[in-house]
């Protein structure tokens, strides 16, 4: 368990070495990247600037959903790159260089994509994070703030598995990369939103086949010590964790599966 | 001007040459769709009409926006600037149409294809799922002028943060910040009619809106006779505007142009 994880360090850590070297850049890229997530949460305060309330959420609790989720993302973003460039390495045949290395694939190419301006998403989800915090006057127990915090890395996983699935449609449609946007963006954009807006078979698919609506919307209602507006079961607030184990390794077997069929498309 | 239709020919081939690409770009683009349009049904669920725009309009709005979001290519464009960086610019320069027309004339080529088939699967879906509001035959014809007017205003957006790579070595920064402006400036994220008066008026008066907000009022019928002619007018003069703007920094780069290796 250990060996890998150093691989990966060693990996990122050669980028980021990299990435340094330029630091205007880095800087521009970085600002840049703050502001262009940063329109998103404009969105949402366009929206309450024309209704008190979304159905029962105010604007303060929706800036807690797009908090978590934007932190989340980006921090999966962060740990294991976007997968954007997953589909050229099948396209130019690269992917058969991982195959012949005696490591696993899926950490190579966690790896081979790692970008410092990706932490700024992080950090103006965080900052929406404290504004929301402080604006929502929330009554804190303990168990609360452990749901908080654990809300963050299980979020993560979630993305992250839901994200390599998504990745794996590449294995048979070599120019079809742009199908993980819709998983990745659009699920990021998706879970920022209380999923009790959206209509009944888009939420169901939402929360039991993809199951974003583990990343933010049931851990914030017992954060938010909210009833849930769709009634549903109190113990689904606190099964993230479960579902995160469950998607994590729905998506190990779907990538093992992906390799074990992957043909080289490069000669 | 058989020039420019033969370069215009190679932009849709382009990207015709990839199917599964512009399959999933669709598919992107209609899951976007649902999302948005919930978000914005709900907020109708509290009022009828918010800035002139009725629960019917903002749904139309959204399918429109996923329509075009490749036709006027909002997102990152870049084949400029890394011809500017590794120095291939200075073939370009020596052949015998300039640049900003040939990729102009490329840009229009590849709109019509982006249009047909990024856009309309999309439409499509949300025709079927949802109700929609479609134009009289007028504003029909009035929107495809105006969508026209929409990609030549944004590809002049797109060939100045382009140019900036005459003077910066990482563009990348410039184009992140003009792109960011764009997509809340022209009615991507949330239509121009959503916003708070004076920045309502500001957006409508910069060239931005022109590239989005303006053809779907157009679409919608948001404006007639005279005041529709003006509206489409004023979408050109921000075209001529840019273009010429493209024109004089591309001379003023050509002329500190140093391409590296001799």
């Amino acid at each position: 368990m250990v060996e890998p994880l150093l691989l990966w360090r060693r990996l990122i850590g050669a980028q980021i070495r990299s990435q340094l070297q330029y630091r205007l850049s880095m800087t521009l890229d970085f600002v840049g990247s703050g502001l262009i997530s940063f329109v998103d949460f404009l969105a949402v305060l366009v929206i309450f600037h024309n209704v008190p309330r979304l159905d029962t959420w105010g604007v303060r609790e929706v800036a807690f959903l797009y908090a978590l989720s934007s932190i989340s993302f980006a921090l999966t973003d962060m740990l294991i790159g976007h997968l954007d460039l997953f589909p050229q390495l099948i396209r130019t045949g690269n992917f058969d260089v991982l195959l012949v290395r005696p490591r696993s694939t899926l950490l190579q190419v966690f790896g081979s994509d790692f970008a410092v301006r990706r932490l700024a998403k992080a950090v103006q989800g965080a900052a929406v994070l404290v504004y929301a915090l402080s604006a929502l006057d929330l009554h804190w127990t303990v168990w609360r703030a452990v749901v908080l915090l654990a809300s963050v890395p299980v979020g993560c996983v979630i993305f992250g598995s839901v994200w390599v699935v998504g990745a794996c449609i590449a294995f048979w449609t070599t120019d079809g990369g742009e199908f993980t946007n819709a998983f990745t963006y659009g699920g990021n954009f998706m879970a920022q939103y209380p999923i009790d807006i959206y209509s009944a078979w888009l939420r169901r698919f939402l929360a039991y086949v993809v199951p974003l609506a583990f990343v933010c919307y049931f851990p914030a209602l017992y954060v938010l010590g909210k009833p849930d507006p769709l009634g549903l079961p109190r113990f689904l607030e606190l099964s993230s964790p479960a579902v995160a184990a469950v998607a994590a390794l729905v998506a190990g077997l779907v990538w093992r599966f992906a390799v074990r069929h992957y043909r080289s498309a490069g000669g | 001007m058989r020039l420019d239709w033969e370069i215009a020919k190679r932009g849709w081939r382009r990207y015709a040459a990839y199917p599964w690409a512009t399959a999933a770009g669709a598919f992107t683009n209609t899951i976007f769709g649902f999302l948005q349009a919930y978000i914005l049904l709900a907020v109708y669920r509290h009022r009828s009409d918010v800035g002139g725009f009725d629960a019917r309009d903002a749904v139309t709005y959204v399918w429109l926006a996923q329509a075009m979001i490749m036709t006027v290519y909002i997102f990152s464009w870049q084949e400029l600037a890394l011809r500017i960086r590794d120095g291939s610019i200075a073939v370009d320069l020596a052949r015998p149409l300039d640049p900003q027309r040939y990729w102009l004339a490329f840009d229009l080529g590849r709109a019509p294809y982006h249009f047909l088939f990024r856009g309309l699967l999309p439409f499509v879906v949300g025709a079927i799922v949802f109700d929609l509001r479609y134009p009289s035959p007028l504003d029909a014809l009035a929107f495809v002028v105006s969508l026209t007017f929409a990609v030549v205003v944004s590809f002049g957006v797109r060939f100045l943060y382009n140019s900036a790579a005459f003077w910066l070595l990482d563009f990348r920064g410039v184009m992140t910040l003009t792109i960011t402006v764009v997509l809340f400036l022209s009615g991507m994220v949330m239509p121009v009619r959503f916003f708070p008066g004076w920045l309502r008026d500001a957006a409508y008066a910069l060239p931005f809106s022109a590239i989005l907000q303006t053809p779907v009022d157009v679409w919608l019928g948001k404006r007639d006779g005279l005041a529709l002619l003006g509206f489409l007018a004023l979408q050109a003069g921000w075209a001529v505007v840019l273009l010429a703007l493209g024109r004089f920094v591309l001379a003023c780069g050509t002329r500190k142009l140093v391409v590296q290796g001799g």
